[in-house]
């Protein structure tokens, strides 16, 4: 039996040993096993003869990466040696990288500057240097989760994803390409540049161009790699002009994987309307950067929403401003048939999610900042060890010795000069610690009553107070996350994220009235703190109620027992110890309220008390974990542990 | 050095070109920063304007490429000018425009010892580093973002005092370091920190393009230029040609162009609507719309250049207002209006 996707997988491993450089590189997503192995073996054998592969560690330190002093050739020498790093020493072939997903930013912005600039620049250890390293990449994702996802930055440049999961180790055919077909494309694709005809490109270019803007990839450097897949396809088949198929197989290896939405279908016009509404409930991706540069305006990709008939048009509206010549082949325009190979090649259950992608994916993206950079707060003696710098190892850091003996021999000579008379003189210039970097961010999980009871109290206000947090954490660059409950449900309505104008939009829409789950709401935050401290941040509650409970567990109304579930819930948040802040809503402070907040060792704050200064002193008291130290003075507050 | 895309070849993004060439005529406006979606030719722009500048005078063996002319040059250039009583012998070199490569080391950004004296002769030299070298020109920063934050620190101080300090194995030089800076980076790949935002004299945001012409021409250039670079950089080369001219031309006139005390007091309720901290934006904003009216070889400034550049020098300067959901932009065009109505 033959798997379609393994001979997809092993089509990509084809079209990028054509022209490896020109294509940046494949992601493949598979755990490490047979499959996996078989397709970089098939790869391998493709590769021109010699080729030189390199595996770069995930976290590899820049000296070797990059390149910098040679200190043993120096030394011997007498003179600077440098030393070429991992990338130039990789020149002309492939860069692997296993564990893609755990690369930091750092590395992978390294890795993409070489890409781009098929160079290593070095400004290192008193060596400045240049190296040629026109490099491929080939990242081995194996993360587990959907947002487990190497750099977007790098993935941006590597033109083929594949995804490996799922296939059988027992159907691993070989593919119809042998080493001999490949070289001869090859040869052919170098020539073929120059020949292939400007008409024949622009129809193509014209045509993933459409494709790439029906399916919302916005990047335009998928559809230049695509352009050349479609050139490596073509001299594969031994052909010297752009066929039909090549393009449409570039398209579906390129733009479908990175597809964000349904592309409009040619059947039923309707269905090219489930690609309107959920985005623009959902931010998309997009966004993500507009809002962290303070810019609320529609994404461009919503702008650029293709009117959906357009692409299905065999005719072009001639009142269209955009109009570009199509192209007819066949009577049929070269976009349609491309578009229609793409959406063959989207699974199912891709297409029907391909809204949900969007948000998958900006989750995804917001997580990854939080996770490595920006959020990681450097201290001198906990958390990983991200590299050696110089410094002042009084100050706390930990010296590295071997760094600090190394920066120190080349200037022994000089330093004898001086009339040093010590074997080998380390002055503080020398110095090199150790640098480490830990994820210290917080995600505060806002807990909101939104039931009648509160709704007719402050719902407004507790809005208010919320929004005073939300201009902290961004301050504080903390993630926030919302849970709301109200009826009979508790429900999480924002997943952490930094977008701090997502999190007003949630809080605005949210509907009030209704009974009073407050043990479930309390339940739904304490699991989120739960999945927060497993991604190694620190969750921080803070819980907006009257403490008046009157639904329970069981969704059923009773005061009795939702109150006695709610305590329970309470208390199970001080078992796990997390940090949290109960603000009392209601208009004269109820004792229910308070007692909740000492079940569950929460620093406790009537909001009658609290103006918006008060508030925000609490809220910078709370949020930078100092509980009690800046006790605002009209609360009574209780501060319990 | 390989050929780079032309600069009138970039397709769109008319705010951050415009921002880059502004620079260019008056680098005092103090730097841009470039934040945007991937592939938006943020690169590519930077070093496409470095083939695009009018060549400068400079001091022949200088090493920071002082102006024969200037009035505070470097340690050499005036022991040699006082010992000499002369111009030095001067040669028109090209603007210098420095990469400031990821993974850089603190005593190559700054300037060190020159290891090779010290261990071939034994002797003490001064080796500039790469503050030194763009000195007069401009310095590049590629993924801003992602440079360490002790390297960032060291960078906007040296771009706001326009001197490099260093102090090594006793001894201690100083430098002119006169550069523009250039950031870019996409937030999405790590968040800016806020003090670095307002350091940058402009920021312009840069978006993939929405229509489909747009599109299509971003990449069928790209490739052109891919497939034949000689021939490409040729085709566009009086274009490129032009704008040179043209910023040849601003810079000549900067000096004489008027401001109006009618534009002093516009800029000045712009920046009181929109609450931006200190003096910085309005001078910036004022010098912007000078080095605009140059450019355009208007002689004062209308309120027109204001308009144009007024969302570039703010939008990076206002306070962030979470009870406010509108972006920045649309922060400054309302104030526009209001100030300009």
């Amino acid at each position: 039996m033959i798997d379609p996707r393994w001979q997809q997988a092993l089509g990509a491993a084809a079209l990028f040993a054509v022209d490896p450089s020109g294509l940046g590189g494949v992601v493949v997503r598979a755990a490490p096993g047979p499959v996996r192995d078989a397709w970089l073996e098939a790869l391998t054998e493709l590769l021109e003869p010699g080729t030189p592969i390199r595996r770069i560690p995930p976290q590899v330190p820049d000296s070797r990466l990059l390149g910098g002093l040679d200190l043993t050739a120096t030394l011997h020498a007498g003179r600077p040696v440098a030393e070429r790093g991992l990338l130039a020493e990789a020149d002309g072939g492939v860069v692997l990288v296993p564990m893609a997903e755990r690369m930091g930013t750092g590395t992978a912005g390294r890795l993409a500057a070489v890409l781009d600039a098929g160079e290593v620049r070095v400004e290192r250890e008193g060596i400045a240097s240049c190296w040629p390293a026109r490099i491929a990449v080939i990242a081995l994702d194996e993360g587990l989760e959907t947002e487990d996802r190497p750099p977007i930055v790098l993935m941006d440049r590597l033109a083929l994803w594949i995804d490996l999961e799922g296939i059988s180790p027992r159907h691993l055919d070989p593919g119809p390409w042998d080493a001999g077909v490949v070289a001869q494309a090859r040869a052919a694709q170098a020539t073929f540049e120059t020949q292939v005809s400007d008409g024949d490109t622009s129809d193509a270019i014209e045509a993933l161009c459409r494709v790439a803007e029906a399916i919302g990839v916005d990047s335009p450097r998928p559809v230049i790699a695509a352009l050349r897949a479609a050139r490596a396809a073509a001299a594969l088949e031994g052909r010297s002009e752009l066929a039909e198929d090549d393009v449409a197989l570039a398209a579906r290896l390129i733009l479908g994987p990175r597809a964000t939405r349904i592309p409009p279908s040619a059947e039923s016009p309707e269905s090219s309307e489930l690609s309107e509404p959920p985005e623009s409930s959902e931010p998309p991706e997009s966004l993500a950067s507009a809002e962290s540069s303070g810019d609320a305006s529609p994404p461009p990709s919503d702008q650029g929403q293709p009117n959906p008939t357009e692409v299905k048009r065999s005719d072009p509206d001639p009142s269209d401003p955009d109009q570009v010549p199509d192209s007819m082949d066949d009577g049929k325009p070269l976009a349609e048939v491309v578009l229609e190979a793409v959406r063959s090649a989207l699974p199912p259950g891709l297409l029907a999610q391909a809204t949900d992608s969007r948000q998958t994916r900006s989750r995804a993206s917001a997580q990854q900042r939080s996770g490595r950079v920006g959020a990681v707060r450097t201290d001198p003696r906990r958390g990983r060890p991200d590299g050696t710098v110089r410094g002042d190892p009084r100050r706390g850091p930990r010296l590295d010795l071997v760094a600090t003996l190394r920066a120190a021999v080349p200037w022994q000579r000089l330093r004898r000069r001086e009339g040093s008379r010590t074997r080998i003189e380390v002055r503080t210039d020398d110095f090199r610690v150790v640098r480490r970097v830990q994820r210290a961010t917080t995600t505060t999980i806002f807990v909101v009553d939104a039931s009648g009871s509160s709704a007719l109290n402050r719902l407004a206000e507790a809005k208010g107070a919320v929004e005073l947090f939300l201009a902290e954490c961004y301050v504080r660059r903390d993630r926030v996350a919302l849970v709301a409950f109200h009826g009979q449900n508790a429900e999480l309505v924002l997943p952490p994220t930094r977008s701090l104008v997502r999190a007003r939009r949630s809080l605005a829409g949210l509907p009030g009235g209704g009974g009073t789950p407050l043990a479930s709401g309390l339940d739904v935050g304490g699991a989120v703190a739960d999945t927060v401290r497993r991604q190694g941040d620190s969750p921080l509650l803070v819980v907006l109620t009257d403490g008046r409970a009157n639904i329970g567990r069981d969704r059923q109304p009773g005061r009795p027992r939702a109150e006695a579930d709610a305590l329970l819930a309470a208390q199970h948040w001080r078992a796990e110890g997390y940090a949290a802040l109960l603000v009392d809503t209601s208009p004269r402070s109820h004792p229910a309220a308070q007692a909740l907040a000492l079940a569950m060792g929460a620093r406790f704050l009537p909001l009658p008390y609290a103006d918006s200064s008060v508030l925000s002193s609490a809220v910078k008291a709370t949020v930078s974990g100092t509980l009690g130290a800046e006790r605002p003075r009209h609360a009574h507050a209780q501060v319990r542990v | 050095m390989s050929l780079v895309f032309p600069f009138s070849a970039i397709v769109g993004q008319d705010e951050m070109k415009r921002a880059l060439l502004l620079c260019a005529v008056d680098p005092r406006i103090g730097g841009v920063l470039v934040l945007g979606d991937r592939g938006t030719g943020k690169s590519t722009a930077v070093r496409a304007l470095a083939a695009l500048l009018p060549p400068m005078n400079a001091v022949v063996g200088c090493p920071y490429g002082c102006d024969p002319k200037s009035s505070n040059p470097c340690e050499q250039c005036r022991s040699r000018r006082t010992a000499s009583n002369t111009l030095p012998k001067s040669a028109k070199i090209p603007v210098p425009v420095v990469d400031l490569p990821l993974g850089a080391t603190e005593d190559r950004v700054v300037g060190s010892l020159d290891l090779e004296r010290a261990l071939t002769k034994g002797e003490k030299a001064f080796e500039p580093g790469l503050l030194g070298r763009a000195n007069r020109g401009f310095l590049y920063i590629d993924e801003v973002n992602l440079l360490e934050d002790h390297l960032v620190d060291v960078l906007l101080d040296v771009a706001a005092s326009g001197e490099n300090v260093v102090e090594r194995e006793g001894i201690s030089v100083r430098h002119p370091a006169r550069f523009v800076l250039i950031g870019s980076g996409n937030p999405e790949e790590g968040e800016l920190r806020p003090q670095l935002l307002d350091r940058f004299g402009l920021s312009v945001e840069v978006r993939t393009p929405t229509e489909l012409k747009s599109r299509v021409d971003v990449v069928r250039r790209r490739d052109a230029f891919e497939r034949d670079p000689a021939g490409f950089v040729e085709q566009w080369r009086k274009t490129d040609a032009k704008v040179r001219r043209q910023i040849d031309a601003g810079r000549n006139q900067l000096e004489s162009v008027q401001v109006p005390e009618s534009a002093l007091e516009q800029g000045a309720r712009l920046c009181m609507a929109l609450g931006t901290d200190g003096l910085r934006g309005e001078l910036t904003l004022l010098r912007t719309a000078r080095a605009l009216a140059a450019f355009e070889g208007a002689s004062q400034v209308e309120d027109s250049h204001l308009q144009r550049i007024a969302v570039s020098a703010l939008r990076h300067r206002l306070r962030r207002n979470p009870l406010d959901e509108s972006g920045s932009d649309i922060r400054v065009e309302r104030a526009m209006s209001e100030v300009f109505a």
